[in-house]
């Protein structure tokens, strides 16, 4: 075992925010090394300051290190600066907890959380000194894994990366660890780099691309077969039955410097089952399983006591909707738990005055800003959206907040969705506009901030077949906001780059053809492509250009239902023809409820993989029309139209 | 010392806020929308260099006597703090002390420089034959003119290497305005450039007297016996 931190250690007082790289963090691990262990580096492609608090990182960190034949180590994307001294004095990508060079390590394991990381990824293998094609790899060279919600269209990246794993990590990083560890202790076994891949792809949820064979159909659409009976024609996602059972992480960091979300989080549930079309978390993540409150009462006391922390996020795609969320908010802001110290804190507030009234007395004194997402700015696109909130309840929701001192408000909204006509897009302008007239009514310095940014879509929703907005349009759209918004006092329009939002369209739903793009972009110096001030379409529009790869093909055009999808032999526990139904009834604006209080419609997720919905509290929250079947009085008119069976064919989408 | 040196003085802050928060110390906390802990830091460490003598005021609620026993919540503390700090001792002071900015007049400092030998020579000859040393410092974003030479109140080479480098230890003033060890390095040709900084001692001057901030006035210490951090 060796350690850089010699040499960089004379370095790191010429680069930005040397804190990074020091490791020295409240729970890390300096896991002893034993070259018979299965050493993972889990690494996250972009910079420490954004992929410090990562939850799953963190889990898996604490899951590996509990094994006896495992280690587990951290990394970061090093800064532009940190690379370039890296680069030039031969330092190699290294871990913060030891400062061990990336390939000493088994396993160099990614986390995937937007496309716009690829070419960190890419980056990363290469400074680790692995080489940057799987083909090309050794026995000796590390296995280069990942995991996260962009591994359910993995080609892009099938070049690149050994495995990917689909859906929750907790227990399929054993198996691997076991697999490996068998791999390398086994005398008798051929140490070739295949037969362990072929082992890997016998783990369920774990997709091995190089052990499938790439052909085209005559419109160039790409399939996929295994080229032998090992590897499995589909890949199934994983799912943990009971997130009870997985109380982690039982020790979270605390870094030394400042991250984002710098706080305790103690993730309450997994997966949503709201069913917003556009969201791929909610699709990919079903069934909902709840933490019970008791031991989300345990984790939060053990972890502010652990941390020194005075805040505490209860997280999850939707925290309103835990269906215990009274009792959970009461025992958190508990005086006797927090010494009356302790803010507790809603990462992602449901549009309603319930949630607002929550909110209002977890924060206390403290108000900071709030966030709402109505998504789209009229009914009709939020039905077709299947985002079923009411102007009632948004404008209940923000009358509730500025009446008890809230000044300032953020909205998200989306443009490009699916039938979007102008009259939805200034849809926004005109509801962002009411909220502030109902702000006034309680201050006159009454603020909201419209956040717009374009639609990107993902597989595994019902909108993988949509063909996304060209960036003109979308251009044109932020155009007619901001000149809709120019003369209303009170309105801070801030808008996503168009221009990026080709990029994650181009990847998203992307296959293997775009590895020589990715190279592309990464050689002519493409990284940090998150970072607005390092983001360059240009590189990628030549890159495209370059591999004869048409951006309008990969993007922008509609998809037909018989076209085979890049991710086709891939399962994320929903049935193609669910989502195709979804699709349909998206286009015809026909609502969805919530599945969790209302009859099953069968979208596989559960009854696919024998699970169902766990919930801590039989009956479910209250709320507006964005709460649940039982109560929809705030809402008016009940929203939502339940439909069954097939649905009239035709109906164009635009 | 180690690692731990390469963060910041505002870094450091919010590590000493959650150690002494999970070291269960009564803190007073300021009043208003964002209540805080009242901790007064002192002069601040340059990134990435090390010290011997660092200090903090921490504002302890003491409605009900003292209610913590010194010695033994420093030595949580230091076992909730990142590696590389250590707490070494600690005073109680009574009444409305004056903040830790206002009561240090200089630190001591070893000074490890890139340059050889010569230069080092050539330089401090030069510092210690110079009456005034203008040089133009930046504070809170101003540019000001200022002799330095007053806040120079020894030079020497030091006796010790580290990793072969030369040593210069200096004892700069530090009111009304700390003079910075990269400052002082850059004021005359051959400019020196640190190689790694070490701050040695924090004194505060009362008449003859050159004491530590533990030993000030008023103060009631509690030394705590340790190794060598």
């Amino acid at each position: 075992m060796s350690t850089v931190w010699p040499a960089l250690e004379e370095i790191l007082i010429k680069v930005e925010k040397p804190a990074r790289y020091i490791g020295l963090e409240r729970g890390a691990q300096k896991p002893a090394h034993d070259s018979k262990n299965v050493a993972w580096l889990l690494t996250y492609p972009d910079v420490y300051e954004v992929g410090f608090p990562n939850q799953g990182l963190q889990i898996l960190y604490e899951i590996v290190n509990e094994l006896e034949i495992g280690e587990a180590e951290r990394a970061y994307a090093p800064w532009i600066d940190l690379e370039a001294i890296m680069r030039a004095e031969n330092i190699p990508l290294f871990s913060v907890d030891t400062h061990r060079p990336a390939f000493e390590f088994d396993v160099v394991a990614f986390n995937l959380s937007s496309e716009l990381v690829y070419t960190n990824v890419l980056n990363c293998i290469d400074l680790a000194g692995i080489p940057l094609r799987s083909k090309q790899r050794s026995v000796d060279d590390p296995l280069v894994g990942a995991g996260g919600h962009c591994t359910y269209n993995p080609e892009p990246l099938a070049e690149f990366v050994d495995f990917f794993v689909l859906g929750d990590g907790e227990e399929v990083i054993t198996e691997l660890t076991n697999a490996i560890y068998a791999w390398k202790s086994n005398s008798n076994y051929p140490k070739s780099r295949n037969d362990l891949l072929e082992n890997l792809s016998e783990i369920e949820g774990v997709y091995v691309p190089a052990l499938y064979e790439v052909t085209k159909d005559s419109h160039g659409h790409q399939l996929l077969e295994p080229k032998n009976e090992l590897a499995p024609k589909v890949v199934e996602k994983r799912t943990i039955a009971d997130l009870e059972d997985w109380p982690y992480p039982k020790n979270q960091l605390v870094p030394i410097t400042e991250v984002v979300h710098d706080r305790l989080n103690v993730e309450v549930f997994r997966g949503c089952t709201r069913g917003c079309r556009f969201c791929q978390a909610g699709m990919i993540t079903r069934p909902v399983r709840e933490r019970s409150v008791d031991q989300v009462r345990t984790m939060v006391k053990s972890g502010i006591e652990r941390t020194g922390y005075d805040e505490v996020a209860l997280t999850s795609l939707s925290t309103a909707d835990y269906s215990d969320i009274e009792k959970a908010v009461a025992l958190t802001t508990d005086d006797t738990l927090s010494c009356g110290q302790v803010s507790v804190s809603l990462p992602s507030l449901r549009v309603d005055a319930f949630t607002v009234g929550i909110a209002a007395t977890i924060q206390g004194v403290k108000r900071t800003g709030l966030t709402f997402a109505p998504e789209a700015g009229s009914w009709r696109m939020r039905q077709v959206i299947n985002k079923l909130i009411t102007e009632e309840d948004l404008y209940g929701a923000v009358e509730s907040a500025f009446s008890q001192g809230w000044r300032r408000m953020k909205l998200y909204f989306l443009i490009g969705l699916p039938t979007e006509t102008d009259e939805d897009t200034l849809g926004i302008a005109t509801l962002a506009q009411n909220c502030v007239e109902i702000g006034k009514k309680y201050t006159k310095n009454a603020s909201v901030t419209v956040s717009v940014g374009g639609f990107v879509p993902k597989p595994f929703t019902p909108f993988q077949w949509f063909g996304q907005n060209t960036t003109t349009e979308l251009q044109r759209k932020v155009n007619l906001l901001k000149d809709a918004t120019r003369n209303m006092r009170g309105i801070q329009l801030k808008w996503h780059d168009p221009k990026a939002t080709v990029v994650e369209g181009i990847l998203s739903r992307g296959n293997r053809a775009l590895a020589d793009v990715l190279e592309d972009v990464w050689r002519s110096g493409g990284t940090f492509q998150e970072w607005s001030e390092h983001f360059d379409l240009d590189r990628w529009l030549t890159a495209m250009d370059n591999h004869e790869l048409s951006v309008d093909w990969y993007t922008y055009r509609h998809r037909e239902k018989t076209e085979p999808l890049p991710w086709d032999h891939l399962d994320a526990g929903l049935y193609k023809d669910f989502l195709w139904q979804e699709w349909r009834d998206a286009l015809e604006q026909v609502g969805l409820e919530d599945c969790r209080w209302t009859p099953c419609y069968d979208c596989g997720a559960c009854t696919g993989f024998g699970i169902d919905h766990v919930v801590a509290s039989t009956s479910p929250p209250v709320g507006g029309s964005q709460g649940t079947w039982q109560d929809l009085e705030n809402g008016g008119t009940r929203p939502q139209l339940l439909t069954i069976g097939t649905r009239s064919k035709g109906g164009d989408k635009h | 010392m180690g690692r731990i040196r390469f963060a910041s003085h505002r870094d450091i802050a919010k590590v000493w806020e959650r150690a002494l928060r999970i070291a269960n110390v009564p803190m007073i906390y300021s009043e208003g929308f964002s209540p805080r802990p009242r901790i007064a830091y002192g002069l601040a460490l340059p990134t990435g260099s090390e010290s011997d003598c660092e200090y903090i005021d921490v504002q302890v609620d003491d409605s009900n006597g003292l209610p913590f026993d010194l010695l033994e919540v420093s030595g949580l503390l230091t076992f909730h703090l990142p590696e590389g700090i250590e707490v070494n001792g600690a005073s109680v002071m009574e009444g409305k002390p004056l903040s830790l900015q206002q009561t240090v007049t200089s630190s001591v400092w070893d000074l490890t420089v890139n340059e050889d030998n010569v230069t080092v020579d050539l330089w401090l000859g030069r510092m210690n034959e110079l009456k005034e040393i203008v040089i133009v410092r930046e504070r809170k974003g101003k540019q000001v003119i200022d002799d330095i030479k007053p806040f120079v109140f020894s030079l020497e080479k030091g006796t010790n290497k580290e990793d072969g480098k030369v040593v210069v230890t200096a004892e700069l003033g530090t009111q009304p305005r700390s003079l910075r060890p990269s400052e002082l390095l850059r004021s005359i040709e051959p400019c020196l450039s640190e190689y790694k900084l070490r701050r040695r001692k924090q004194i505060v001057q009362q008449g003859a007297a050159r004491l530590d901030p533990l030993e000030v006035d008023g103060a009631t210490r509690m030394r705590i016996p340790i190794g060598a951090s």
